[in-house]
């Protein structure tokens, strides 16, 4: 990085420092940092997607769909995430293949369980082979963010199960009394109006979720907290130029304040969104903005 | 081996201190079915302990730390306010590295904490302050929205201080944060699942049930088996923790007529 | 779980043969990096050690296309036969039961025995005393049926940590994963008596390839024959040669 990094040993003090903070192996932990909040910016939205649907199927009329969504709901709910992690990703990546096999290679004889190894046609593979390293690693990527998806969304229905319940019943009688239709009446009455009794389920989500991403190494993606312990991990002069002893009480002391400095930041947004939502609302906090405002 | 006998040999076996039960070695070929859930269940059995111990110890502090939080003495609130931020505010994962590592330094200090080194109480001291501040923050929510009706009744019923806390404002807001705590306690007991996991060591092949379905993914190369073995287990847990603090829930609103005790319980809540 | 990773640098193997590299086939070998020497991470970021250039040289006499990809080391296995890449190249010892799953080629280590790492001038016992090991090791096998009391720890680092914290008495691990260390701290020692646990160390392949098998057999034997992989194996002090 710096002119001066080309012999480390002879730094000292400051200098030192400036060479092994700006070293490859901790670009990798500042760029980290990026993939977990991006991470996160595409997962809230998906699981939020996933925990609308999950929760308009557990409430369906059809026994079916309704079966289908408590059970996601409630299975999903009930294993610990850890759990799910360590089998789902190669689970989901073997399905995809799957049926990228059944559809590319209908002239294949082969099986595709020979004993314990899973074999695919090389057109069906996910990504391909031959595709460069950044497709692999987007791959990952898209497969962490579905997995957390998926999870979060069966925590997120759970939320907006109980939000749809908690909506008021005269709402809707009123909208039936209008003429609107069943379908009307959920996505210009119902939907517009659970959010803000969603809201604080969904805010204590937003902070698990914050909270779920030293997971993600199990996921295939080296985050954060993996490559603090790498680089908090004795160090011996033979392998580094810039060795050290256990330093991982410090890294862990950086993630303790990223993640309470993220948690902090959140909270102060999440209190203005509820203070927005709560506008017009029939609820207590709406009806103390009223007040406030007249 | 018939299964019996795999039962017989294995089912406390994460638990066990006779040393020579001890040393019996785990499975190394030919995995059955059988010993995959005898040994996973066995190792059940420290999620169990973890999670009521946790629990039961976390709720008394909890409420402390609800009442100090909304104590107007900012000697009294400004502790318990950074307690429950810290604690809430990271990942348990790092919680139970600083825990680990002050326990070891301390230990080098005195004989005397060479305990809490070990999972069975320095884990358990974690994740009490885990989910001490979690339900801390649910009660305290739960005590800003008791319904001033009820406190006004109760002056008018002639309670004033310590009593009118303890038989009015308390048991109103227990009412209104169960729902929320049932959430909390559900994932206390699937947080148990990271004490061995990347905390504490484990101690002569005794530990949870994670630790034994990595074992046995580890050794079998398969994670399809003992990994939705050890979700079965944790879905089971957790129907059961539902039909524990369902029951309470029923008692706790059991004067109120029925529809309004349905509507508690699925009133949106602050979960975790 | 997918060990697709990020910042790993995609390091195309070149080798000055650019020009013929869209006919060469893509091999991807995952690793652990974090077992000095064998394989670790450096400090630009990239897979290092005595495998990252035995792979390479290997793939430059096969004439394959080679991408270095790191995995955690309990998932190895089952991403090798998932298809998530195609060699396991991760200081990997061949076993009886490893063999049963995947396929290896000859070993291109010789044994390497396991050494005892303890705090110096301390009186270790190691039929009755506390030894740390990884877990999922053969170490962590051999100390669970020695009589000694076994404490596990996810990674090698800490089983280090935990003999200087007080914890354990000391750690069993492969000598040359211990060695480096003893020599550089001065409170560390590393005890005379060895264990003989495992066999030679071997690329891992998915038991269907055996094309690819024979092609990685072939190119070491190469190796063997004409002394660089000894060469290799002095740079990075790993056991015996051949």
């Amino acid at each position: 990085m710096f002119s001066y990094c080309a012999d480390p040993e002879a730094l000292e003090g400051f200098t030192w420092l400036a060479c092994y903070l700006t070293t490859g192996k901790h670009m990798s932990l500042y760029v980290s940092l990026g993939v977990v909040l991006l991470l996160l910016a595409i997962t809230a939205p998906a699981a939020l997607l996933f925990g609308f649907f999950g929760a308009s199927a557990a409430r369906s009329k059809l026994l079916p769909l309704r079966l289908l969504g408590k059970g996601y709901i409630a299975i999903v709910r009930g294993v610990p995430d850890i759990a799910f992690f360590l089998f789902f990703v190669i689970a989901l990546d073997q399905g995809i293949e799957y049926l990228r096999h059944k559809a590319l290679c209908p002239g294949w004889n082969e099986p595709i369980r020979q004993g314990n190894d899973f074999v695919v046609c090389t057109a069906a593979k996910m990504p391909l082979s031959t595709s460069p390293q950044w497709v692999h690693e987007v791959y990952g990527f898209s497969l962490a963010v579905l997995t957390f998806a998926i999870v979060f969304g069966a925590f997120a229905a759970n939320v907006l199960f109980g939000a749809m319940r908690a909506v008021p019943r005269a709402q809707i009688e009123t909208a039936e009394a209008y003429g609107m239709t069943r379908r009307q009446s959920f996505w210009r009455i119902l939907v517009p109006q659970m959010w803000v009794y969603a809201l604080p389920g969904l805010s204590n989500l937003w902070m698990v979720l914050i909270k779920a991403t030293p997971l993600l190494f199990l996921l295939g993606v080296e985050d954060i907290v993996y490559w603090s312990k790498e680089l908090g991990a004795a160090k011996l002069a033979r392998y580094s130029d810039y060795p050290h002893g256990d330093w991982r009480m410090w890294y862990f002391l950086g993630l303790l304040v990223f993640y309470l400095l993220f948690t902090k930041l959140s909270e102060i947004v999440l209190e203005r969104i509820t203070r927005r939502l709560s506008h017009g609302q029939a609820t207590t906090g709406g009806e103390a903005l009223r007040k406030a405002a007249t | 081996m018939s299964c019996l006998q795999t039962i017989q040999d294995y089912a406390l076996r994460a638990v066990t201190t006779d040393p020579d039960w001890a040393l019996r070695a785990l499975p190394k070929s030919d995995f059955t079915l059988c010993q995959q859930v005898t040994l996973i269940g066995s190792g059940l059995i420290w999620n169990i302990y973890f999670g009521v111990l946790a629990l039961l110890a976390g709720f008394f502090f909890a409420n402390a730390l609800a009442v100090a939080k909304g104590a107007k003495s900012l000697l009294i609130r400004k502790p318990a306010e950074w307690f429950i931020f810290i604690f809430r505010g990271s990942p348990l994962f790092v919680q139970f590295f600083f825990g680990y590592f002050v326990f070891l330094s301390l230990k080098g200090v005195s004989p005397f904490f060479t305990p809490f080194t070990a999972a069975w109480l320095g884990a358990l001291i974690v994740l009490f302050c885990n989910t001490a501040a979690y339900s801390g923050e649910i009660f305290y929510g739960a005590l800003r929205s008791v319904p001033r009706g009820d406190v006004e009744a109760a002056d008018a019923y002639g309670f004033s201080g310590f009593t009118r806390f303890r038989r009015i404002i308390w048991p109103t807001a227990l009412r209104l944060a169960w729902p929320a705590y049932t959430n909390e306690a559900i994932f206390l007991f699937h947080a148990t699942t990271l004490v061995f996991f990347s905390g504490f060591p484990a101690w002569q092949q005794k530990g949870d049930a994670l630790y034994y379905a990595s074992y046995f993914a580890d050794k079998t190369f398969n994670p399809f088996v003992p990994y939705p073995i050890l979700a079965g287990f944790f879905i089971l847990l957790t129907l059961c923790i539902l039909g524990i603090f369902g029951l309470i829930n029923a008692r706790l609103n059991r004067h109120l007529p029925q529809e309004r005790r349905a509507k508690v319980k699925f009133k949106p809540n602050l979960m975790r | 779980m997918k060990k697709l990773i990020l910042t790993t640098a995609a390091l195309v193997f070149a080798g000055g043969m650019a020009m013929a590299e869209s006919h060469m086939k893509t091999v991807r070998l995952g690793t652990e990096g974090a077992y000095p020497p064998y394989n670790f991470i450096n400090d630009a970021g990239e897979v290092d050690g005595f495998e990252r250039e035995l792979g390479d040289e290997l793939c430059k006499r096969a004439e394959l296309k080679c991408e270095w990809v790191t995995n955690d080391w309990d998932s190895i296995i089952p991403n090798l036969v998932s298809g998530n890449y195609d060699v396991i190249i991760a200081g990997m010892s061949i076993t009886a039961e490893r063999d049963e799953v995947i396929d290896f080629t000859q070993n291109y280590t010789q044994p390497d025995p396991s050494a005892y790492l303890a705090m110096d001038g301390a009186d270790v016992d190691l039929k009755g005393g506390v030894i740390a090991a990884q877990t999922n090791t053969i170490q962590a096998a051999f100390v669970a049926e020695s009589g000694a009391t076994l404490v596990e720890f996810a990674t090698p680092d800490e089983t280090i940590a935990a003999v200087r914290g007080g914890e354990a008495d000391a750690v069993l691990a492969d000598k040359s994963y211990l060695a480096p260390i003893a020599d550089e701290n001065a409170d560390l020692v590393l005890l005379e008596q060895e264990e003989l646990i495992g066999g030679g160390v071997g690329m891992g392949l998915r038991e269907s390839d055996t094309e690819l098998k024979e092609t990685f057999d072939k190119a070491i034997q190469s190796m063997k024959d004409d002394g660089s992989l000894n060469k290799l194996l002095t740079k990075w002090e790993i056991g015996a040669t051949f």
